[in-house]
Protein backbone atom coordinates (compact mmCIF):
# COMPACT_ATOMS: atom_id res chain seq x y z
CA UNK A 1 0.00 0.00 0.00
CA UNK A 2 1.18 3.37 -0.45
CA UNK A 3 2.37 5.28 2.33
CA UNK A 4 0.05 8.42 3.09
CA UNK A 5 2.01 11.72 1.86
CA UNK A 6 0.57 14.87 3.18
CA UNK A 7 1.99 18.07 1.38
CA UNK A 8 1.55 22.02 2.58
CA UNK A 9 1.73 24.42 0.27
CA UNK A 10 4.93 26.24 1.07
CA UNK A 11 4.29 29.81 -0.59
CA UNK A 12 3.58 31.73 2.38
CA UNK A 13 2.04 31.48 5.68
CA UNK A 14 2.21 29.23 9.02
CA UNK A 15 3.36 26.51 7.03
CA UNK A 16 5.90 25.02 9.56
CA UNK A 17 2.91 24.68 12.16
CA UNK A 18 1.01 22.21 9.96
CA UNK A 19 4.12 20.24 9.04
CA UNK A 20 4.60 20.00 13.17
CA UNK A 21 0.88 19.19 13.24
CA UNK A 22 0.92 16.53 11.00
CA UNK A 23 4.57 14.90 12.31
CA UNK A 24 2.72 15.06 15.63
CA UNK A 25 -0.73 13.42 14.67
CA UNK A 26 1.38 10.30 12.35
CA UNK A 27 3.03 10.25 16.05
CA UNK A 28 -0.25 9.89 17.76
CA UNK A 29 -1.76 6.84 15.40
CA UNK A 30 1.55 5.70 15.00
CA UNK A 31 1.80 5.80 11.30
CA UNK A 32 5.25 5.97 9.19
CA UNK A 33 3.60 8.68 6.66
CA UNK A 34 5.51 11.61 5.06
CA UNK A 35 4.93 15.46 5.34
CA UNK A 36 6.91 17.37 2.46
CA UNK A 37 5.97 21.65 1.81
CA UNK A 38 5.25 21.82 -1.68
CA UNK A 39 5.79 25.15 -3.62
CA UNK A 40 6.67 24.18 -6.95
CA UNK A 41 4.78 22.15 -9.45
CA UNK A 42 6.90 19.29 -10.37
CA UNK A 43 6.10 18.73 -6.48
CA UNK A 44 2.40 18.00 -6.98
CA UNK A 45 2.88 14.81 -8.24
CA UNK A 46 3.79 12.51 -5.16
CA UNK A 47 1.57 14.22 -2.78
CA UNK A 48 -1.97 12.08 -1.94
CA UNK A 49 -2.99 14.68 0.53
CA UNK A 50 -2.87 18.55 0.66
CA UNK A 51 -3.37 21.38 3.24
CA UNK A 52 -3.37 24.84 2.46
CA UNK A 53 -2.25 27.02 5.90
CA UNK A 54 -3.60 30.64 7.35
CA UNK A 55 -1.66 33.75 5.61
CA UNK A 56 -2.60 35.93 3.39
CA UNK A 57 -5.36 34.74 0.94
CA UNK A 58 -4.54 37.62 -1.60
CA UNK A 59 -0.68 36.59 -1.78
CA UNK A 60 -1.07 32.91 -1.61
CA UNK A 61 -2.93 33.29 -4.39
CA UNK A 62 -0.74 35.51 -6.56
CA UNK A 63 2.68 33.82 -5.74
CA UNK A 64 0.98 30.08 -6.79
CA UNK A 65 -0.70 32.04 -10.10
CA UNK A 66 1.29 29.97 -12.21
CA UNK A 67 -0.55 27.82 -14.73
CA UNK A 68 0.78 24.71 -14.24
CA UNK A 69 0.66 24.83 -10.32
CA UNK A 70 -3.03 26.26 -9.57
CA UNK A 71 -4.19 23.85 -12.76
CA UNK A 72 -2.76 20.35 -10.88
CA UNK A 73 -3.85 21.32 -7.24
CA UNK A 74 -7.22 21.60 -9.04
CA UNK A 75 -7.27 18.76 -11.03
CA UNK A 76 -5.64 16.50 -7.85
CA UNK A 77 -9.08 17.75 -5.59
CA UNK A 78 -11.23 16.75 -8.59
CA UNK A 79 -9.81 13.86 -9.17
CA UNK A 80 -10.57 13.08 -4.78
CA UNK A 81 -7.22 14.46 -3.33
CA UNK A 82 -8.03 15.04 0.42
CA UNK A 83 -7.67 18.46 1.21
CA UNK A 84 -7.81 21.02 4.05
CA UNK A 85 -7.73 24.47 4.04
CA UNK A 86 -7.45 26.57 7.30
CA UNK A 87 -8.31 30.68 7.18
CA UNK A 88 -6.70 32.11 4.29
CA UNK A 89 -6.43 28.41 2.64
CA UNK A 90 -10.78 27.93 3.03
CA UNK A 91 -10.90 31.37 1.27
CA UNK A 92 -8.61 30.08 -1.57
CA UNK A 93 -10.33 26.79 -1.94
CA UNK A 94 -13.98 28.82 -1.85
CA UNK A 95 -15.50 29.42 -5.57
CA UNK A 96 -16.93 33.02 -4.43
CA UNK A 97 -15.60 35.82 -2.53
CA UNK A 98 -17.70 38.89 -1.17
CA UNK A 99 -16.06 41.88 -2.73
CA UNK A 100 -14.95 44.97 -0.40
CA UNK A 101 -14.60 47.94 -2.24
CA UNK A 102 -10.62 47.37 -0.89
CA UNK A 103 -10.07 43.75 -2.61
CA UNK A 104 -8.15 43.67 -5.50
CA UNK A 105 -8.82 40.75 -8.22
CA UNK A 106 -8.31 37.44 -6.11
CA UNK A 107 -7.47 34.36 -7.12
CA UNK A 108 -9.32 31.29 -6.14
CA UNK A 109 -8.94 27.68 -6.52
CA UNK A 110 -13.01 27.18 -6.46
CA UNK A 111 -13.43 23.54 -5.65
CA UNK A 112 -15.59 24.28 -2.57
CA UNK A 113 -18.89 25.54 -2.94
CA UNK A 114 -18.81 28.00 -0.28
CA UNK A 115 -19.10 31.97 -0.22
CA UNK A 116 -16.91 33.86 2.24
CA UNK A 117 -15.72 36.93 3.03
CA UNK A 118 -12.43 37.81 4.13
CA UNK A 119 -11.83 39.43 7.43
CA UNK A 120 -15.59 39.48 8.64
CA UNK A 121 -14.70 38.80 12.43
CA UNK A 122 -12.87 42.01 12.65
CA UNK A 123 -9.77 43.54 12.52
CA UNK A 124 -6.71 41.89 14.42
CA UNK A 125 -7.83 43.73 17.22
CA UNK A 126 -10.89 41.72 17.67
CA UNK A 127 -8.97 38.26 16.71
CA UNK A 128 -10.31 35.82 19.42
CA UNK A 129 -10.05 32.48 20.52
CA UNK A 130 -13.60 30.50 21.28
CA UNK A 131 -15.11 26.89 22.69
CA UNK A 132 -17.09 25.57 20.82
CA UNK A 133 -18.31 21.54 19.67
CA UNK A 134 -17.47 19.80 16.92
CA UNK A 135 -19.97 16.72 16.91
CA UNK A 136 -18.37 14.47 13.72
CA UNK A 137 -15.77 13.93 15.98
CA UNK A 138 -17.26 13.77 19.40
CA UNK A 139 -15.56 17.00 20.80
CA UNK A 140 -17.71 19.13 23.02
CA UNK A 141 -15.03 21.96 23.12
CA UNK A 142 -12.71 22.84 20.50
CA UNK A 143 -10.78 25.43 20.98
CA UNK A 144 -10.79 27.81 18.05
CA UNK A 145 -8.33 30.26 17.56
CA UNK A 146 -9.63 32.95 14.74
CA UNK A 147 -7.11 35.89 13.71
CA UNK A 148 -8.58 38.41 11.05
CA UNK A 149 -10.67 35.54 10.49
CA UNK A 150 -12.88 34.75 7.11
CA UNK A 151 -16.69 34.47 7.84
CA UNK A 152 -18.33 31.46 5.58
CA UNK A 153 -21.71 33.43 4.13
CA UNK A 154 -23.96 30.63 2.74
CA UNK A 155 -22.71 27.14 1.66
CA UNK A 156 -23.52 24.80 -1.38
CA UNK A 157 -26.38 21.90 -0.99
CA UNK A 158 -23.68 19.87 -0.79
CA UNK A 159 -21.76 21.35 2.08
CA UNK A 160 -21.54 19.65 5.23
CA UNK A 161 -21.46 21.45 8.36
CA UNK A 162 -18.67 20.57 10.80
CA UNK A 163 -18.97 23.39 13.76
CA UNK A 164 -21.09 26.34 14.32
CA UNK A 165 -20.12 28.83 16.82
CA UNK A 166 -23.15 30.60 18.02
CA UNK A 167 -24.66 31.02 14.86
CA UNK A 168 -21.32 31.14 12.54
CA UNK A 169 -20.43 28.48 10.54
CA UNK A 170 -17.20 28.03 11.14
CA UNK A 171 -15.96 24.31 9.51
CA UNK A 172 -17.67 22.59 6.41
CA UNK A 173 -16.66 19.77 4.48
CA UNK A 174 -17.40 18.57 0.92
CA UNK A 175 -16.83 15.12 -0.04
CA UNK A 176 -13.03 15.44 -0.22
CA UNK A 177 -12.32 18.50 0.64
CA UNK A 178 -12.29 20.03 4.83
CA UNK A 179 -12.05 23.98 5.25
CA UNK A 180 -12.01 25.52 8.76
CA UNK A 181 -12.20 29.91 9.40
CA UNK A 182 -9.73 29.20 12.66
CA UNK A 183 -6.17 28.00 12.72
CA UNK A 184 -6.26 24.31 13.52
CA UNK A 185 -2.90 23.83 13.81
CA UNK A 186 -2.32 26.41 16.38
CA UNK A 187 -5.20 24.77 18.75
CA UNK A 188 -3.37 22.05 21.02
CA UNK A 189 -5.26 19.10 19.52
CA UNK A 190 -4.38 17.67 16.38
CA UNK A 191 -7.90 16.51 15.50
CA UNK A 192 -8.36 17.82 11.81
CA UNK A 193 -5.28 16.70 11.11
CA UNK A 194 -5.79 13.31 12.00
CA UNK A 195 -9.16 13.63 10.11
CA UNK A 196 -7.22 14.32 6.74
CA UNK A 197 -4.87 11.36 7.06
CA UNK A 198 -8.11 8.85 7.92
CA UNK A 199 -9.56 10.60 4.43
CA UNK A 200 -6.20 10.03 2.54
CA UNK A 201 -5.80 6.34 3.54
CA UNK A 202 -9.47 5.95 2.73
CA UNK A 203 -8.56 7.26 -0.78
CA UNK A 204 -5.66 5.20 -1.29
CA UNK B 1 3.78 25.38 17.20
CA UNK B 2 3.73 28.99 18.70
CA UNK B 3 5.88 28.92 21.82
CA UNK B 4 3.92 30.18 24.33
CA UNK B 5 7.23 30.96 27.17
CA UNK B 6 7.00 34.51 28.44
CA UNK B 7 5.24 36.92 31.56
CA UNK B 8 1.38 36.79 30.42
CA UNK B 9 -0.71 39.49 32.24
CA UNK B 10 -3.65 37.81 33.32
CA UNK B 11 -5.78 40.49 32.68
CA UNK B 12 -5.45 41.16 29.21
CA UNK B 13 -6.96 37.93 28.10
CA UNK B 14 -10.42 39.83 28.63
CA UNK B 15 -13.57 37.66 27.68
CA UNK B 16 -15.49 38.98 25.14
CA UNK B 17 -19.20 39.88 25.03
CA UNK B 18 -22.04 37.07 23.37
CA UNK B 19 -19.76 34.04 24.06
CA UNK B 20 -18.32 33.56 27.96
CA UNK B 21 -15.16 31.53 26.70
CA UNK B 22 -14.20 34.15 23.88
CA UNK B 23 -10.73 35.76 24.66
CA UNK B 24 -8.78 38.20 22.69
CA UNK B 25 -5.42 39.68 23.17
CA UNK B 26 -3.98 36.49 24.40
CA UNK B 27 -0.08 35.17 23.64
CA UNK B 28 -1.54 32.75 21.16
CA UNK B 29 -3.69 35.66 19.16
CA UNK B 30 -0.54 37.83 19.25
CA UNK B 31 1.96 35.91 18.31
CA UNK B 32 -0.08 33.68 15.96
CA UNK B 33 -1.02 36.85 14.15
CA UNK B 34 2.77 37.32 13.50
CA UNK B 35 2.73 33.74 12.11
CA UNK B 36 0.54 34.28 9.38
CA UNK B 37 2.84 36.66 7.84
CA UNK B 38 5.96 34.41 7.66
CA UNK B 39 7.57 33.92 4.14
CA UNK B 40 6.22 37.06 3.10
CA UNK B 41 6.88 41.05 2.26
CA UNK B 42 6.26 44.10 4.33
CA UNK B 43 6.12 46.90 2.50
CA UNK B 44 6.74 50.76 4.44
CA UNK B 45 4.04 52.98 2.50
CA UNK B 46 3.30 57.06 3.08
CA UNK B 47 -0.18 56.92 1.00
CA UNK B 48 -2.81 54.75 -0.19
CA UNK B 49 -1.62 54.47 -3.81
CA UNK B 50 1.52 52.99 -2.61
CA UNK B 51 -0.16 51.17 -0.49
CA UNK B 52 -2.26 48.94 -3.34
CA UNK B 53 0.91 49.21 -5.21
CA UNK B 54 2.04 47.08 -2.52
CA UNK B 55 -1.34 44.94 -1.98
CA UNK B 56 -0.92 44.24 -5.79
CA UNK B 57 2.18 43.11 -5.49
CA UNK B 58 1.60 40.43 -3.19
CA UNK B 59 2.92 41.92 0.14
CA UNK B 60 1.21 40.39 2.74
CA UNK B 61 1.07 43.53 5.25
CA UNK B 62 2.19 47.37 4.49
CA UNK B 63 3.70 49.52 7.51
CA UNK B 64 2.02 53.14 7.71
CA UNK B 65 5.29 55.95 7.99
CA UNK B 66 4.76 60.20 7.45
CA UNK B 67 7.93 59.30 5.87
CA UNK B 68 10.28 57.12 4.20
CA UNK B 69 14.08 56.22 6.29
CA UNK B 70 15.99 57.93 3.78
CA UNK B 71 13.55 61.15 4.31
CA UNK B 72 13.39 61.07 8.07
CA UNK B 73 17.13 60.73 7.67
CA UNK B 74 17.57 63.56 5.01
CA UNK B 75 14.95 65.93 6.52
CA UNK B 76 16.32 65.84 10.05
CA UNK B 77 14.52 67.10 12.93
CA UNK B 78 12.02 65.26 15.26
CA UNK B 79 10.07 61.99 13.54
CA UNK B 80 7.24 60.88 15.04
CA UNK B 81 4.00 58.32 14.37
CA UNK B 82 2.25 58.56 11.33
CA UNK B 83 -0.77 61.07 10.80
CA UNK B 84 -4.38 59.27 12.26
CA UNK B 85 -5.91 60.21 8.84
CA UNK B 86 -3.26 58.63 6.51
CA UNK B 87 -3.42 55.76 9.04
CA UNK B 88 -7.00 55.21 9.04
CA UNK B 89 -6.99 55.80 4.79
CA UNK B 90 -4.66 52.92 4.14
CA UNK B 91 -6.92 50.76 6.73
CA UNK B 92 -9.92 51.31 5.28
CA UNK B 93 -8.40 51.04 1.25
CA UNK B 94 -6.65 47.63 1.54
CA UNK B 95 -7.39 44.24 2.57
CA UNK B 96 -3.59 43.22 4.07
CA UNK B 97 -2.80 44.00 7.58
CA UNK B 98 -1.94 47.37 8.56
CA UNK B 99 1.14 48.40 10.49
CA UNK B 100 2.58 51.69 11.60
CA UNK B 101 5.15 52.86 13.73
CA UNK B 102 5.41 54.39 17.26
CA UNK B 103 8.35 55.86 19.32
CA UNK B 104 10.29 53.62 21.23
CA UNK B 105 8.86 53.67 25.32
CA UNK B 106 6.21 56.30 23.75
CA UNK B 107 3.17 54.64 25.15
CA UNK B 108 0.64 57.35 24.20
CA UNK B 109 1.74 56.65 20.75
CA UNK B 110 0.60 53.31 21.03
CA UNK B 111 -2.47 53.68 22.39
CA UNK B 112 -3.45 55.75 19.72
CA UNK B 113 -2.10 53.65 17.26
CA UNK B 114 -4.24 50.45 18.73
CA UNK B 115 -7.24 52.41 18.81
CA UNK B 116 -6.74 53.39 14.78
CA UNK B 117 -7.20 49.86 13.89
CA UNK B 118 -3.78 49.37 12.97
CA UNK B 119 -3.01 45.00 13.11
CA UNK B 120 0.54 45.45 14.57
CA UNK B 121 2.32 48.05 16.04
CA UNK B 122 5.87 48.64 15.69
CA UNK B 123 8.20 50.33 18.39
CA UNK B 124 10.70 51.72 16.21
CA UNK B 125 14.29 53.57 15.91
CA UNK B 126 13.50 54.88 12.89
CA UNK B 127 11.59 57.41 14.68
CA UNK B 128 12.52 59.59 17.37
CA UNK B 129 13.43 57.58 20.99
CA UNK B 130 10.72 59.02 23.56
CA UNK B 131 12.20 57.42 26.47
CA UNK B 132 15.72 56.58 26.98
CA UNK B 133 15.97 53.98 29.47
CA UNK B 134 12.81 52.06 29.23
CA UNK B 135 10.88 50.29 25.92
CA UNK B 136 7.22 49.61 25.93
CA UNK B 137 5.70 47.37 28.09
CA UNK B 138 3.81 45.35 25.52
CA UNK B 139 1.88 42.97 26.87
CA UNK B 140 -0.53 45.81 28.37
CA UNK B 141 -1.91 45.69 24.61
CA UNK B 142 -4.30 43.76 22.58
CA UNK B 143 -2.83 44.65 19.44
CA UNK B 144 0.55 42.46 19.23
CA UNK B 145 4.29 44.89 19.11
CA UNK B 146 7.09 43.92 16.37
CA UNK B 147 10.31 45.76 17.38
CA UNK B 148 13.83 45.32 16.16
CA UNK B 149 16.55 43.85 17.51
CA UNK B 150 20.78 44.30 16.73
CA UNK B 151 21.52 41.27 18.94
CA UNK B 152 20.24 38.21 20.70
CA UNK B 153 20.21 39.97 23.84
CA UNK B 154 17.88 42.69 22.69
CA UNK B 155 15.43 40.38 21.49
CA UNK B 156 15.15 38.37 23.90
CA UNK B 157 14.27 41.56 26.24
CA UNK B 158 11.88 42.69 23.61
CA UNK B 159 9.78 39.22 24.20
CA UNK B 160 10.61 39.33 28.14
CA UNK B 161 8.65 42.56 27.65
CA UNK B 162 5.79 41.48 25.14
CA UNK B 163 6.36 41.87 21.50
CA UNK B 164 5.03 39.58 19.52
CA UNK B 165 7.57 39.56 16.36
CA UNK B 166 11.19 40.61 16.19
CA UNK B 167 12.99 41.84 13.09
CA UNK B 168 16.59 42.95 12.66
CA UNK B 169 17.29 46.56 12.97
CA UNK B 170 19.93 46.77 10.33
CA UNK B 171 20.20 50.33 9.34
CA UNK B 172 16.84 51.84 8.21
CA UNK B 173 17.27 54.37 4.72
CA UNK B 174 19.95 53.34 3.68
CA UNK B 175 19.87 51.08 0.50
CA UNK B 176 22.75 48.85 2.35
CA UNK B 177 21.82 45.28 3.99
CA UNK B 178 25.19 44.97 5.68
CA UNK B 179 24.15 45.62 8.87
CA UNK B 180 20.72 43.54 8.64
CA UNK B 181 23.55 40.93 8.10
CA UNK B 182 25.48 41.90 10.36
CA UNK B 183 22.27 41.64 12.71
CA UNK B 184 21.51 38.49 11.76
CA UNK B 185 24.57 36.78 12.07
CA UNK B 186 25.09 37.70 15.53
CA UNK B 187 21.83 36.42 16.65
CA UNK B 188 22.47 33.31 14.87
CA UNK B 189 25.60 33.00 16.45
CA UNK B 190 24.10 33.46 19.76
CA UNK B 191 21.39 31.38 19.14
CA UNK B 192 23.57 28.46 17.98
CA UNK B 193 25.73 28.68 21.15
CA UNK B 194 22.44 28.53 23.09
CA UNK B 195 21.20 25.51 21.59
CA UNK B 196 24.59 23.83 22.52
CA UNK B 197 24.40 24.52 26.09
CA UNK B 198 20.57 23.36 25.77
CA UNK B 199 21.41 20.16 24.45
CA UNK B 200 24.31 19.65 27.14
CA UNK B 201 21.58 20.42 29.49
CA UNK B 202 24.58 22.78 31.22
CA UNK B 203 21.47 24.61 33.25
CA UNK B 204 24.45 26.42 34.83
CA UNK B 205 26.10 28.12 31.70
CA UNK B 206 21.93 29.09 30.12
CA UNK B 207 21.70 30.68 33.81
CA UNK B 208 25.13 32.70 32.80
CA UNK B 209 23.97 33.55 29.81
CA UNK B 210 20.76 34.55 30.38
CA UNK B 211 23.13 37.31 32.92
CA UNK B 212 24.71 37.80 29.94
CA UNK B 213 22.18 38.93 28.16
CA UNK B 214 19.85 40.94 30.75
CA UNK B 215 17.40 38.23 30.25
CA UNK B 216 15.04 35.65 31.42
CA UNK B 217 16.87 31.56 32.43
CA UNK B 218 13.09 31.29 31.33
CA UNK B 219 13.63 32.54 27.70
CA UNK B 220 17.19 31.39 27.52
CA UNK B 221 15.83 27.58 28.07
CA UNK B 222 12.97 28.10 25.78
CA UNK B 223 15.18 30.00 22.42
CA UNK B 224 17.90 26.02 23.50
CA UNK B 225 15.00 24.13 23.33
CA UNK B 226 13.48 25.67 19.65
CA UNK B 227 17.34 26.48 18.16
CA UNK B 228 15.67 29.72 17.19
CA UNK B 229 14.13 32.45 18.54
CA UNK B 230 10.81 32.22 20.41
CA UNK B 231 8.92 34.53 18.17
CA UNK B 232 8.82 35.19 14.56
CA UNK B 233 11.97 37.26 13.10
CA UNK B 234 11.88 39.67 9.95
CA UNK B 235 14.91 41.11 8.14
CA UNK B 236 14.56 44.81 7.95
CA UNK B 237 16.99 48.00 7.55
CA UNK B 238 18.50 48.43 4.22
CA UNK B 239 16.96 45.95 1.89
CA UNK B 240 16.63 47.08 -1.46
CA UNK B 241 17.14 44.64 -4.48
CA UNK B 242 15.14 41.08 -5.00
CA UNK B 243 18.66 39.28 -3.78
CA UNK B 244 19.33 41.51 -1.01
CA UNK B 245 15.55 39.43 0.23
CA UNK B 246 16.75 35.88 -0.89
CA UNK B 247 19.98 36.54 1.39
CA UNK B 248 18.09 37.27 4.41
CA UNK B 249 16.50 34.60 3.69
CA UNK B 250 19.14 32.49 3.60
CA UNK B 251 20.25 33.88 6.74
CA UNK B 252 16.97 32.04 8.26
CA UNK B 253 14.61 35.00 8.32
CA UNK B 254 11.07 34.34 8.53
CA UNK B 255 10.49 37.36 5.80
CA UNK B 256 11.27 40.90 5.09
CA UNK B 257 10.59 44.46 5.78
CA UNK B 258 11.29 46.41 2.86
CA UNK B 259 11.48 50.32 3.46
CA UNK B 260 13.13 52.80 1.60
CA UNK B 261 14.10 50.72 -1.00
CA UNK B 262 10.53 50.37 -2.93
CA UNK B 263 9.38 53.71 -3.29
CA UNK B 264 13.10 55.42 -3.53
CA UNK B 265 13.52 53.75 -6.76
CA UNK B 266 12.45 54.70 -9.82
CA UNK B 267 10.87 51.09 -10.70
CA UNK B 268 8.60 50.38 -7.24
CA UNK B 269 6.09 47.86 -8.38
CA UNK B 270 8.29 45.85 -10.62
CA UNK B 271 10.61 46.11 -7.66
CA UNK B 272 8.15 45.10 -5.11
CA UNK B 273 6.68 42.22 -7.38
CA UNK B 274 10.69 40.73 -7.81
CA UNK B 275 11.26 40.87 -4.17
CA UNK B 276 8.14 38.94 -3.39
CA UNK B 277 9.05 36.68 -5.58
CA UNK B 278 12.55 36.31 -4.59
CA UNK B 279 11.24 36.40 -0.95
CA UNK B 280 9.01 33.70 -1.28
CA UNK B 281 11.44 31.32 -3.52
CA UNK B 282 14.79 32.70 -2.11
CA UNK B 283 15.48 28.30 -2.55
CA UNK B 284 14.96 28.44 -6.07
CA UNK B 285 18.33 29.84 -8.04
CA UNK B 286 15.64 30.40 -11.32
CA UNK B 287 13.36 32.52 -9.43
CA UNK B 288 16.01 34.78 -7.83
CA UNK B 289 17.83 35.38 -10.86
CA UNK B 290 14.62 36.33 -13.03
CA UNK B 291 13.62 38.37 -9.83
CA UNK B 292 16.64 40.22 -10.13
CA UNK B 293 16.01 40.55 -13.93
CA UNK B 294 12.52 42.51 -13.31
CA UNK B 295 14.20 45.22 -11.74
CA UNK B 296 16.97 47.78 -13.47
CA UNK B 297 20.02 48.39 -10.78
CA UNK B 298 20.26 51.95 -12.55
CA UNK B 299 16.84 52.76 -10.99
CA UNK B 300 17.71 51.49 -7.57
CA UNK B 301 18.21 53.90 -4.42
CA UNK B 302 21.88 55.09 -4.58
CA UNK B 303 21.97 54.58 -1.09
CA UNK B 304 24.46 55.70 1.71
CA UNK B 305 27.45 54.26 2.39
CA UNK B 306 29.10 53.59 6.01
CA UNK B 307 30.25 57.13 7.20
CA UNK B 308 27.26 58.10 8.63
CA UNK B 309 26.14 60.57 10.93
CA UNK B 310 24.33 59.02 13.12
CA UNK B 311 23.04 55.28 13.21
CA UNK B 312 19.08 54.41 13.99
CA UNK B 313 20.69 51.02 15.11
CA UNK B 314 22.03 52.73 18.22
CA UNK B 315 18.44 53.77 19.56
CA UNK B 316 16.71 50.84 22.38
CA UNK B 317 18.76 49.71 24.58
Amino acid sequence: MKKVNIGILGIQGDVEEHVASVESAFREITMDGVVSIVKYPEEIDSINGLIIPGGESTSIGKLSNNDDFQSSIKKKITQGMPVLGTCAGLIFLSNHIIQNSSNTSQKLLGSLDIETERNAFGRQHESFQSEFPIPKFGIDKFMGIFIRAPRIRSIGSNVEILAKLNDDIVAVKQGNIIGTCFHPELSNTVIFHKYLIELVRESL
Amino acid sequence: MISLVGHQNPLLSRQISGNIDSKTGTILLKRGFAHMLKHGVIMDVTDVNQAQIAEEAGAVAVMVLDKLPIEVRQSGGVARTAGMKIIKDVVNNVSIPVMAKCRIGHISEAVVLENSGVDMIDESEVLTPADESSHIWKWDFTTPFVDGAKNLGQALRRIEEGASMMRTKGEPGTGNVVEAVRHMRAMNQDIAKITYFYNQQDKQELFRISKELNTSYELVVETGRLGRLPVVNFAAGGITTPADAALMMKLGCDGVFVGSGIYKSSDPLERALAIVLATTFHDKVEVVAEAQEMIDEKKSMVGLGDNLDFKMQDRGI
